[in-house]
């Protein structure tokens, strides 16, 4: 079955006769070696001055002397501790628990330090929320070299104490009002300083701003439950999920959704979640629907006011097209049956639809949705913000201290607020950057990374997360909470305080126990509604003139859509490169935002996408114009799903000040925040010039290999045997079809494999949902270099992992089959798959994790003339770095495209000036594993280090290895339990279950190559009943 | 010939007094040959310059101390048995009490003429008693040294403190001049040395004014002859002369040029193959730390210092404060640690450097907080792309240190003692067994490994200690 299904990962693909996919199906690597650019054309090399004989002396005199300076090896110096803390062994690493939160991102983390210094994040599996892709590579954001090194007053680098002294007098002389504006610290502490702040000062007035805004969600909240926070959702208790526009894998409240949405995915017992996603903007939380219904952001206004009438037993007047009325229909009716496993949730920023989806779970009896212990993680107030601005320019503030937002940027109305900074009198920024907002004040404070700060976390009510220090402060700097501790001329330090503050509100543990774990469960210490009284008039919430507000919302012309990345979120990591390349789940585009379009509307606007001669990616510019304000230039990327007559861009690029020119990419679209709304209307007009995207779409082709994914539906799953939905590829041996793992088949000798360990990796492609958090930490273990934007488009990226994004054409997976039965002959098939074209419009989404599949039978081994690459007893393909001389017969022989080639030496070069290239960003290199250098292969090792370390551990206390020790980096980073790694030799473990798991299947396990990377067959819950 | 080279290279150093390092490598033929005839032409030289060298003039200032118990000098009049006083000092008061110096508590050396000995026998027996009692001089000493309190000693009797102070009342033994050599130069590089290039010198003086006078004889002979008349004997011309017949036979060409070249390549190759091998590598340390008096002398187990070893993939330099553990108390050597090519000063100065990196005073026994890290030479360097983890040696593997660093325990310079090369490396993995042996992590591959190779001790290539990527990763 799942062979019959057509996938592609690019439109291209789909044209009839592309010359583009013909090239690629037939190479390995794109790009010629340029040997022209390199030997030039004859002018100029006639016009050279260096004749044939001083070329020769050249080469003679460097060859001789690089053999005389390889005679005498370099002196190493080698410098012990003078005093040698106590748990700091050389060579041994070390773990704490902290919290990461930096007014987007929050979530209990592990940090491994190696020598004091942190140079990894794991996530903290006993926290509430995961680490996505972004907490894991804050770590390397804490060796930005960017960073303020210390405070500076009036653009001069001052000390701490004149800092304190000059600012805590002009405080004391301010006129007029003191305004705190700052991110959400959800930090019960630091509510509590800035009140005991407040109260020295007095007439202190505290702003909490989030740069992309959930007020409408808070306002519903409110409203109905009387405090601002956010419900919280364990999806891995929904039976049925309904999403009108809401992207909960991704950021969406807060984020830390998946881990628990991926729980239900496994079908268990028969069975698993069902999950329809209304939406507008191509997500990833639509990408791992069951069914996703494409529609205008006007439209999910209406169809949420229908599902609330159809859920309530009512009916509804809305005028929505046919099919999605009747989407509608079926799901309400799926939630009705599902009672307390239902959910609705939604992200149309909206106070009426915000609070028609809490009625609505409500009235389902939802057991997903808690709001007894809510989530505190967003406060910000955009009324507040509003109206700071207004009194910035009034002149009624006399000081302004900011502290870790920076509104210069991000504020919609920057302008505003800019022409406001200068009517204050005292501006203090608290900054890790020399950012926009900071170049406006007279006095920036450094602060540190929150790998080197203090700190307290309220994520619910009832859980919290400690913040603790994992290394010396890297610079002259000092936290946001100690700066207003010295300021109340309070003599302790944060650390202290946080002490004091918790004392007795810990529940059962003890501070040294929560500071163990990084998380525990009390009560808050100090309540404070901040900014409640600021809010103009609370918020009366009626059901039905709610419904009346949204059905009535006017749909006309282009609207447009503004989402927070996968890989930039709010924009707070700009600088990190490891973030810069990570390709967003869905387009494959790195170092970049772009206008993803529906290919209809930009065919009508005249806007095309091109792929240039080496398969890279060109498109066209526009001019969007929301309300007065203009963006120029925006690249428009068409996107197959997005709903016609919608437009996306993504929020957090476009930063100027304090970032890295190479990663001063995209445009800022912020300015288009109008009024917090992420929904706007827009006009748009194609502007000249043609955008360069760095986009891995067309990489890798599939050569017709369908065989690659299989996905059947929980119907199927349920009722059939596995060979008709997993079936193994079967050969002709003496007439008679034999499985192609049979020994009778095979080309080779196996080995005897039941000795010893043998590790075996599976990858769960329904729990997989495709958020990216394996790639980065998979970047962070194994030293994996940033190649930059130019390389990247020419398919020289060097992720070890990469997780593959696959469309498939039809609307619904019967649809799809129906269709592929019925063809016949190759020509049927080619207009067919023409028409599938059409179906573009809205194509389902396979992510598949793409790695070393270490084949027992591998191809490359066999290819390699120095036998640089051979494989180990334990399973693994091994890449014996020294060894290698840059052959690349190795990847051109892999079917699976893993392996990745060093173009140019990637470290200690200016050519690639990121993190490699200084000696801050050196300090997140793993010391265990080798920085590889021009012109030898890599690839994923099955993280050797970390099993190597695991059996060595096992070896030292003399015990055998438990279930679960060996990890990868990969499988150590995902929350969802997709990646499964172990050791198959032993029974009992999880790995052994799975490896006889009806759903496991390899890929392209009819080429023979026996990987030892293993895929679960993808289900998708199909039924509408 | 390696001897003579450091030796060379430490006068230098000495004499810069830096801390310059310069790598040495003693497998190296050519490097050798060449610095042989260097050293050979500019020995005359380097000698001279030696002499001028402020090390040299400190040497020819080298005292010898000798300690008390070798001395003539007669104790003062006390009852006492000086020689039994020295050994209850030594078990019970040498922890926290020098004859000379400060430590924990005051030098003692003289205290018979400093303190009343009625006193010293009171406070000596229960010195908090006198303090308690308001002693004068006994608060006045407690707070002196930071009011820790001096243990008190019933169990001596009266004759064992007469003991102790007769020990410790002997004078300090006049240093005696010690005769320098009259040769003088540079102990290090051994008086042999220098006596044997001068007799070879003269040697080779004598042999060219032999070979002059040679000449010169045949010369005034031959002109005697002709003077005389005598017909010398001409010699036949010979047919062909032997090069032009071996030029001219072509088989005897090819088969010289072929061993030529067979014998020229297998130079080459081992020439080459130990390009970056640093077999003997010992470069000079900032602090000379001897691993004779440590591990040899003084018995301390590797890992005592080397911990890490236990745990962790690198041996671990041991950081300064484990030093201190001991060196606290020990500021100086004993007489008999000196040898011919150090002195007891020299060791002291070493020990001294120790306390201005970790920043200890001496005189007031306190850290003044002001440190400085030792930069020490990294001798054992594998190349960053070969991993090796010291606690599966050692912990695991059982393998004594010694059997990769060689008998350190004898080494007064550490240096490298094993080629650390991949070959060295595997063929040991061949050749020893796994240490399976009540471990229970190997329990179960043991036991299918070896009936698989039908064997009872598995060697460590046999449980895959020789794949490629278990140390290249």
């Amino acid at each position: 079955m799942s062979s019959n299904k057509k996938y592609w990962k690019s439109v291209e693909e789909l044209k009839e006769s592309s010359s583009i996919v013909e090239t690629h199906s037939q190479k390995e690597f794109v790009e010629e070696i340029p040997t022209d650019e390199f030997l030039g054309n004859k002018e100029t090399l006639e016009s050279s001055t260096t004749s044939r004989r001083d070329f020769l002396k050249y080469v003679g005199f460097s060859t001789a002397a690089a053999s005389l300076a390889a005679c005498e090896g370099p002196v190493m110096k080698s410098i012990p501790y003078v005093v040698q803390p106590e748990r700091i062994v050389p060579g041994v690493a070390n773990y704490y628990a902290t919290t990461m939160a930096d007014g987007f991102d929050f979530s209990s983390v592990l940090v491994k330090t190696r020598e004091g210094r942190p140079i990894k994040i794991e996530q903290n599996t006993m926290g509430t929320t995961g680490a996505n892709a972004r907490v894991h590579a804050s770590v390397l954001s804490l060796y930005d070299n960017k960073r303020l090194q210390r405070p500076m007053a009036n653009g001069e680098v001052v000390s701490w104490e004149q800092f304190d002294r000059e600012v805590k007098e002009k405080l004391n002389n301010v006129n007029g009002e003191i305004v705190l504006l700052t991110q959400t610290f959800a930090s019960p502490s630091t509510s509590k300083l800035i009140n005991e702040f407040s109260q020295k000062y007095g007439n202190v007035r505290h702003v909490i701003y989030d740069t992309v805004s959930e007020d409408d969600a808070l306002e519903a909240f409110r409203a109905r439950y009387g405090r601002r926070a956010l419900p919280s959702y364990d999806f891995s208790k929904a039976e049925v999920i309904v999403s009108i526009g809401a992207d909960f894998l991704g950021d969406w409240a807060g984020g830390g959704h998946d881990a628990g949405y991926a729980k239900g995915r496994i079908p268990e017992n028969g069975k698993m979640s069902r999950h329809i996603q209304f939406e507008s903007n191509f997500s990833l939380t639509g990408a791992n629907a069951d069914r996703r219904i494409t529609l205008t952001l006007s439209q999910q206004k209406a169809a949420l006011a229908a599902l609330h009438g159809y859920v309530t037993g009512g009916s509804s007047t809305s005028n929505l097209p046919g099919h999605i009325d009747d989407a509608l229909i079926k799901a309400a009716r799926q939630l009705r049956k599902a009672g307390s496993g239902a959910v609705v949730v939604t992200g149309i920023p909206d106070v009426d639809a915000q609070g028609l989806a809490l009625a609505i779970n409500e009235s389902l009896g939802s057991g997903v949705m808690n709001t007894s212990s809510p989530r505190m993680l967003r406060q910000g107030n955009t009324a507040a913000v509003k109206q700071l601005v207004a009194d910035m320019n009034a002149g009624q503030v006399g000081a302004i201290l900011i502290a870790g937002v920076n509104p210069a940027y991000s504020l919609p109305f920057a302008g505003e607020f800019v022409e406001g900074m200068n009517k204050v009198d005292l501006k203090v920024t608290f900054s890790m950057k020399n950012d926009e907002t900071a170049l406006l004040s007279n006095y920036v404070a450094a602060t540190p990374h929150y790998l080197e700060s203090w700190g307290d976390i309220e994520f619910t009510t009832q859980k919290f997360g400690l913040m603790q220090p994992t290394i010396r402060p890297l610079f002259d700097t000092s936290q946001f909470q100690d700066v207003l501790l010295r300021w109340t001329d309070n003599n302790t330090t944060y650390a202290d305080y946080l002490k004091q503050t918790w004392e007795g509100s810990m529940g059962s543990s003890s501070w040294v126990d929560a500071l163990h774990d990084g998380v525990f469960e009390g009560t808050s210490p100090f309540n404070a509604e901040v900014g409640a009284e600021q809010t103009a008039t609370s918020v009366s919430f009626d059901e039905g003139t709610a419904v009346r507000n949204l059905s009535a919302a006017p749909g006309e012309g282009l609207e447009l859509e503004l989402y927070t990345s996968v890989a930039m979120g709010a924009g707070n990591q700009a600088n990190n490169p490891w973030l810069q390349e990570l390709p967003d789940p869905i387009t494959r585009a790195s170092w970049d935002n772009y206008l993803k379009i529906s290919r209809a509307d930009a065919e009508a606007l005249g806007l095309e996408n091109e792929h240039v001669s080496n398969g890279a990616l060109n498109g066209n510019y526009v001019n969007l114009k929301v309300g007065d304000t203009v963006l120029e230039k925006v690249p428009v990327f068409i996107q197959p799903g997005q709903a016609r007559g919608v437009v996306s861009l993504a929020l957090g690029y476009g930063k100027i000040e304090g970032i890295q020119r190479e990663m001063q990419v995209g445009v800022n679209a912020y300015p288009l925040y109008k009024d917090f709304k992420s929904f706007q209307n827009v006009t748009i007009e194609k502007a000249a010039g043609v955008h360069e995207f760095a986009c891995l779409q067309l990489h890798t082709t599939l050569m017709g290999r369908n065989d690659i994914i299989k996905e059947t539906t929980l119907e199927i799953f349920n009722t059939r045997d596995s060979h008709v939905w997993n079936k193994m590829p079967e050969v002709s041996l003496n007439h008679v079809e034999t499985p192609v793992t049979s020994p009778d088949v095979d080309l080779w000798d196996g080995f005897d494999r039941s000795v010893g360990h043998h590790f075996k990796m599976s990858i769960d492609l329904n729990a997989c949902t495709g958020c990216g958090a394996c790639v980065i930490a998979c970047h962070a273990e194994n030293n994996v270099p940033v190649v930059g934007k130019e390389e990247v488009r020419k398919y020289r990226d060097m992720h070890w992992l990469r997780i593959d994004r696959y469309y498939s054409s039809e609307d619904t997976f019967e649809q799809d089959v129906e269709k592929k039965e019925n063809m016949s002959g190759l020509g049927d098939a080619l207009s067919q798959f023409g028409e599938m074209e059409m179906a573009s419009d809205n194509p389902q989404v396979v992510f598949q994790p793409m790695l070393c599949q270490h084949c027992n039978h591998a191809p490359c081994e066999t290819v390699c003339p120095v036998a640089a690459t051979m494989h180990g007893r334990q399973g693994q393909n091994q890449m014996i770095y020294n060894r290698c001389v840059g052959t690349r017969y190795c990847a051109n022989n892999c079917p699976y495209k893993v392996r990745r080639f060093n173009w140019f030496l990637y470290n200690k070069n200016d050519e690639f000036d990121y993190n490699m290239n200084n000696d801050l960003g050196r300090m997140v290199l793993n010391p265990d594993v080798t920085v590889r250098s021009r012109g030898v292969m890599e690839k994923c090792s099955f993280c050797i280090q970390r099993t190597q370390k695991t059996i060595l551990d096992a070896k030292r206390e003399g015990r055998a290895i438990e279930d679960g020790e060996f990890q990868t980096a990969c499988s150590a980073a995902c929350d969802k339990g997709a990646i499964v790694f172990g050791d198959v030799n032993d029974e009992n473990s999880r790995i052994a279950a799975l490896s006889e798991d009806e759903r496991m299947y390899h890929a392209l396990e009819y080429i023979g190559t026996k990987p030892n990377v293993m895929y679960q067959t993808k289900v998708r819950n199909t039924s509408e009943a | 010939m390696s001897r003579f080279i450091l030796s060379k290279n430490r006068t230098k150093l000495d004499v810069n007094s830096t801390y310059n390092m310069k790598k040495v490598k003693y497998r190296h033929s050519a490097a050798r040959i060449v610095l042989l005839s260097v050293s050979l032409f500019f020995s005359f030289n380097t000698l001279v310059n030696a002499q001028d060298s402020p090390l040299a003039e400190e040497q020819d200032r080298q005292e010898t101390v000798q300690g008390p118990e070798e001395s003539s000098v007669e104790a003062e009049a006390s009852s006492g048995d000086a020689a039994a006083g020295k050994e209850i000092f030594n078990t019970l008061c040498a922890a926290c009490h020098k004859l000379d110096g400060n430590s924990i508590g005051p030098a003692l050396r003289g205290v018979g003429e400093r303190r009343d000995t009625e006193w010293l026998h009171e406070w000596i027996k229960n010195s908090q008693a006198l303090i308690a009692a308001g002693d004068e001089q006994a608060v006045e000493i407690f707070n002196e040294y930071n009011q820790v309190a001096m243990p008190p000693f019933p169990q001596l009797s009266d004759s064992d403190i007469d003991n102790i102070l007769a020990y410790v009342n002997q004078p300090k033994a006049v240093p005696q001049e010690q005769v320098v050599t009259a040769t003088g130069g540079d102990t290090a590089q051994g008086g042999g040395g220098v006596s044997t290039d001068i007799l070879l010198g003269i040697l080779a003086f004598v042999l060219l004014m032999l070979l002059v006078i040679l000449y010169l004889v045949n010369k005034t002979l031959r002109r005697f002859a002709v003077a005389s008349g005598v017909e010398l004997p001409v010699k036949e011309k010979r047919g062909k002369p032997i090069w032009k017949a071996f030029v001219e036979n072509q088989f005897l060409v090819i088969v010289t040029a072929v061993i030529l070249v067979l014998v020229g390549s297998y130079f080459a190759y081992g020439w080459m193959m130990q390009v970056g091998v640093d077999q003997g590598y010992q470069p000079i340390q900032p602090i000379h730390f001897s691993h004779r008096i440590h591990a040899g002398e003084n018995q301390i187990e590797c890992k005592f210092c080397h911990s890490s070893a236990r745990v962790s993939k690198t041996s671990g330099i041991p950081s300064l404060n484990v030093c201190m553990n001991c060196h606290k108390s020990i500021s100086e050597v004993a007489e008999a640690t000196a040898t011919e090519e150090y002195s007891k000063e020299f060791y002291d100065g070493e020990i001294a450097k120790l306390y201005d990196a970790v920043g200890w005073d001496v005189s007031q026994q306190a850290y003044t907080g002001e440190t400085e890290p030792v930069k020490w030479i990294r001798i054992h360097n594998l190349p960053d792309f070969a991993y090796f983890n010291h606690s599966q040696h050692v912990e695991v593997g059982g393998i004594a240190c010694q059997t990769c660093h060689g008998p350190v325990e004898e080494m007064e310079i550490m240096y490298q003692n094993a080629p650390l090369t991949m070959g060295w490396c595997v063929n040991c993995h061949r050749e020893t067994n796994v240490r399976t042996a009540g471990n229970e992590y190997y329990e179960k591959v043991h036991e299918e490994l070896s009936k698989k190779y039908e064997v009872e001790e598995l060697t460590v290539a046999q449980m895959g200690g020789i794949e490629c990527a278990k140390c290249h990763y």
